[in-house]
């Protein structure tokens, strides 16, 4: 279990750096969400896999599983969440404003009639 | 309760209640929007003196939200290094709002809100004693910046805009993992426990302690703009607009202020897998920051470029002086700090009114029409020149005077002095040389109606910002004892984890 998780994050962490390096902006975009989806993994993770035990104090429980990281996850996850829609929202823009949608607004051949 | 009791959480929620009230007043006249964020900014300066009085004797001031008890719940600190930073805010913000004012915060939508939010989020990286909050704060200060960055739009600000937003959001995301490591080791994110549980760690998780500190250097090092991390700086400061230029001259002092909080707790000269962590990388670094940044300054083609370039050498000053580390280095880097923030602030404001005065030539290193009342733009220009470069008698060379005695002592003696003695010579050459192509090499302008003559009103906040730095020279004696206190206070964590988890001094 915890081989699969961590390869999860390694592959999402892979993609995501891969294509925030790429020259255009909706991959650069894709990129950063992918970036943000290992991350909130990894912070849910961070808390220890555990299944079927409840995260607050309870009569006859067997254990535990920390409740800290998921409450730490969703702040995470409603930031990049907003922090996405900026970022599309800007590039969008950037698309609008330089006429194409590479990330430095360089103009491509067929751009400069 | 006694209303004294909350005054570590005023900076924070007065500037998140202005911006929100500001949200709600959106279609009311601007003047009233005006009248109310100025007056929110202006509120900061009293309670971060309030602060800096109630933390002067060296207390902490441990405000515990919804009264948890520290490490449970997140804790607000006000120490004597808060306290400045919160001062340092509250002064560069009023001013550069004012600047504002003359327009510049009309030309798009929200300037009010998202200013006061921008001061929401500094003043809550500056207070908070939680790692993640910490992380939180950094989020909202970074969103209002790029609200902030983008405001008035055009082709070269969103340009640059799209870097800065793509980088910091990587940055985010290593923070995160940062963050997520340190917690799955020690259990705890509120700074004083972590100090705690990594000094007492185990040595089979010190590599993992170490890769997360690094990692999170590394993005206190982004922010910062520290070497090799520098590059989205000086276009995204030379293409926004002046106040905001202005006000992110303390941005990059956020990420001096996070390396110095968390390091100085988790990895000081204290026995434990971080010990000294920080020692091999910063200062040279640092170095290296400096001499690049005044490279850049040197071969600046606008003033706004060149006054960012600025900005990159003296984050590599700062840097450099919280990297050696010892107190009397702690202290000048502490003194420069608002030095350099009231400075570069002034820079950019008066490159803007530069920029107008020279019509569509704007702020470029050309020839250009004799500017309107240029005797008054040109001794302004020699007197922040003056303060940049670091000349006597104003409070740059006295930082930096300081900054270098406190060098003697160290291992990087000569490269301390070589690199920060040049870039001090090449500083000066590098103004001394935009000044002369601007002021002297003109012809006759006459009848040119594009250029606009720069009024007192827009100068008032240059003026009043380089009398903050006659303030900081002639007070020099109490505000430098000061820093040395507050370096006192950080070179000894104890003291800080002791009032945050509650054990009696």
């Amino acid at each position: 279990m915890e081989a699969l998780i961590a390869l999860v994050i390694g592959v999402l962490t892979a993609g995501g750096v891969f294509l925030s390096l790429r020259g255009q902006t909706f991959p650069v975009v894709l990129g950063l969400t992918l970036l943000s989806y290992a991350v909130n993994l990894f912070l849910f993770i961070m808390g220890r896999l555990a299944i079927g035990l409840p995260p607050v104090i309870t009569d006859n429980a067997q254990g535990y599983t920390d409740p800290l990281p998921q409450a730490l996850v969703l702040t995470a996850i409603v930031i990049s969440f907003g922090m996405t829609a900026f970022v599309i929202v800007l590039a969008l823009k950037a698309r609008a404003e330089l006429g194409n949608d590479h990330v430095d607004g360089l103009q491509s051949e067929e751009d400069r009639d | 309760m006694s209303a004294a009791m909350h005054l570590p959480i005023l900076p924070v929620v007065l500037p998140l209640f202005a911006g929100v009230v500001l949200l709600a007043l959106r279609n009311t006249p601007l003047w009233l929007q005006r009248g109310l964020s100025v007056a929110a900014t202006l509120a900061l300066i009293p309670f971060a003196f309030a602060l800096i009085g109630a933390a002067a004797d060296g207390s902490h001031l441990v405000y515990k939200l919804g009264n948890w008890s520290a490490p449970y719940g997140i804790v607000l600190v006000a120490d004597r290094l808060a306290a400045w930073m919160l001062l340092t805010t509250a002064l560069l913000a009023i001013f550069a709002l004012l600047y504002a004012l003359r327009g510049i915060d009309s030309e798009g939508r929200h300037f009010h809100v998202l200013f006061q939010l921008q001061l929401f989020g500094l003043n809550g990286a500056f207070l908070t004693g939680d790692l993640f909050n910490l992380f939180v704060f950094f989020e909202i200060l970074l969103l209002a910046s790029y609200g902030l960055l983008l405001h008035g739009g055009g082709r070269l600000r969103v340009k640059a805009g799209l870097h800065y937003v793509v980088i910091n959001l990587v940055g985010s995301t290593l923070f995160l993992f940062a963050v997520g490591t340190l917690y799955g080791i020690s259990g705890t994110l509120n700074m004083a426990d972590l100090a705690v549980k990594i000094a007492a760690a185990p040595p089979e998780n010190a590599a993992l302690l170490q890769s997360a500190a690094l990692l999170l250097f590394g993005v206190f090092a982004l922010k910062a703009a520290l070497l090799p991390l520098y590059l989205w700086l000086p276009a995204a400061y030379a293409h926004t607009s002046a106040p905001v230029a202005a006000l992110f001259a303390i941005m990059t002092k956020v990420g001096a202020y996070s390396i110095l909080r968390v390091y100085s707790l988790m990895a000081g000269d204290v026995p434990g897998p971080l010990s000294n962590l920080l020692d091999a990388w910063l200062a040279p670094l640092a170095l290296a920051t400096l001499a690049l940044g005044t490279l850049g300054a040197l071969a600046s083609s606008g003033l706004r470029q060149q006054a960012a370039y600025l900005v990159v050498a003296s984050v590599g000053t700062l840097l450099l002086a919280f990297g050696l580390g010892n107190a009397d280095a702690l202290a000048a880097g502490l003194y420069y700090l608002p030095h350099t923030a009231f400075a570069t602030a002034a820079l950019f404001l008066l490159a803007d009114q530069i920029a107008r005065a020279r019509g569509g030539l704007a702020d470029r290193f050309e020839s250009g029409p004799e500017m309107p009342r240029a005797p008054v733009l040109g001794g302004l220009f020699f007197f922040v020149a003056m303060a940049i470069a670091g000349m006597p008698p104003l409070s740059g060379f006295l930082g930096k005077f300081m900054l270098l005695k406190a060098a003697l002592s160290e291992p990087l003696l000569v490269w301390v002095w070589g690199v920060v003695l040049i870039a001090g010579l090449a500083t000066v050459i590098a103004l001394a040389r935009s000044g002369s192509l601007l002021f002297y090499r003109t012809h006759s302008a006459h009848g040119d109606a594009s250029l606009v003559a720069p009024d007192t009103a827009a100068l008032t906040p240059v003026v009043a910002l380089l009398l903050l730095v006659v303030i900081l020279t002639v007070w020099a004696g109490p505000l430098s004892a000061y820093a040395t206190e507050t370096a006192m206070q950080l070179l000894d964590p104890q003291q800080y984890i002791d009032a945050v988890l509650g054990v009696a001094p």
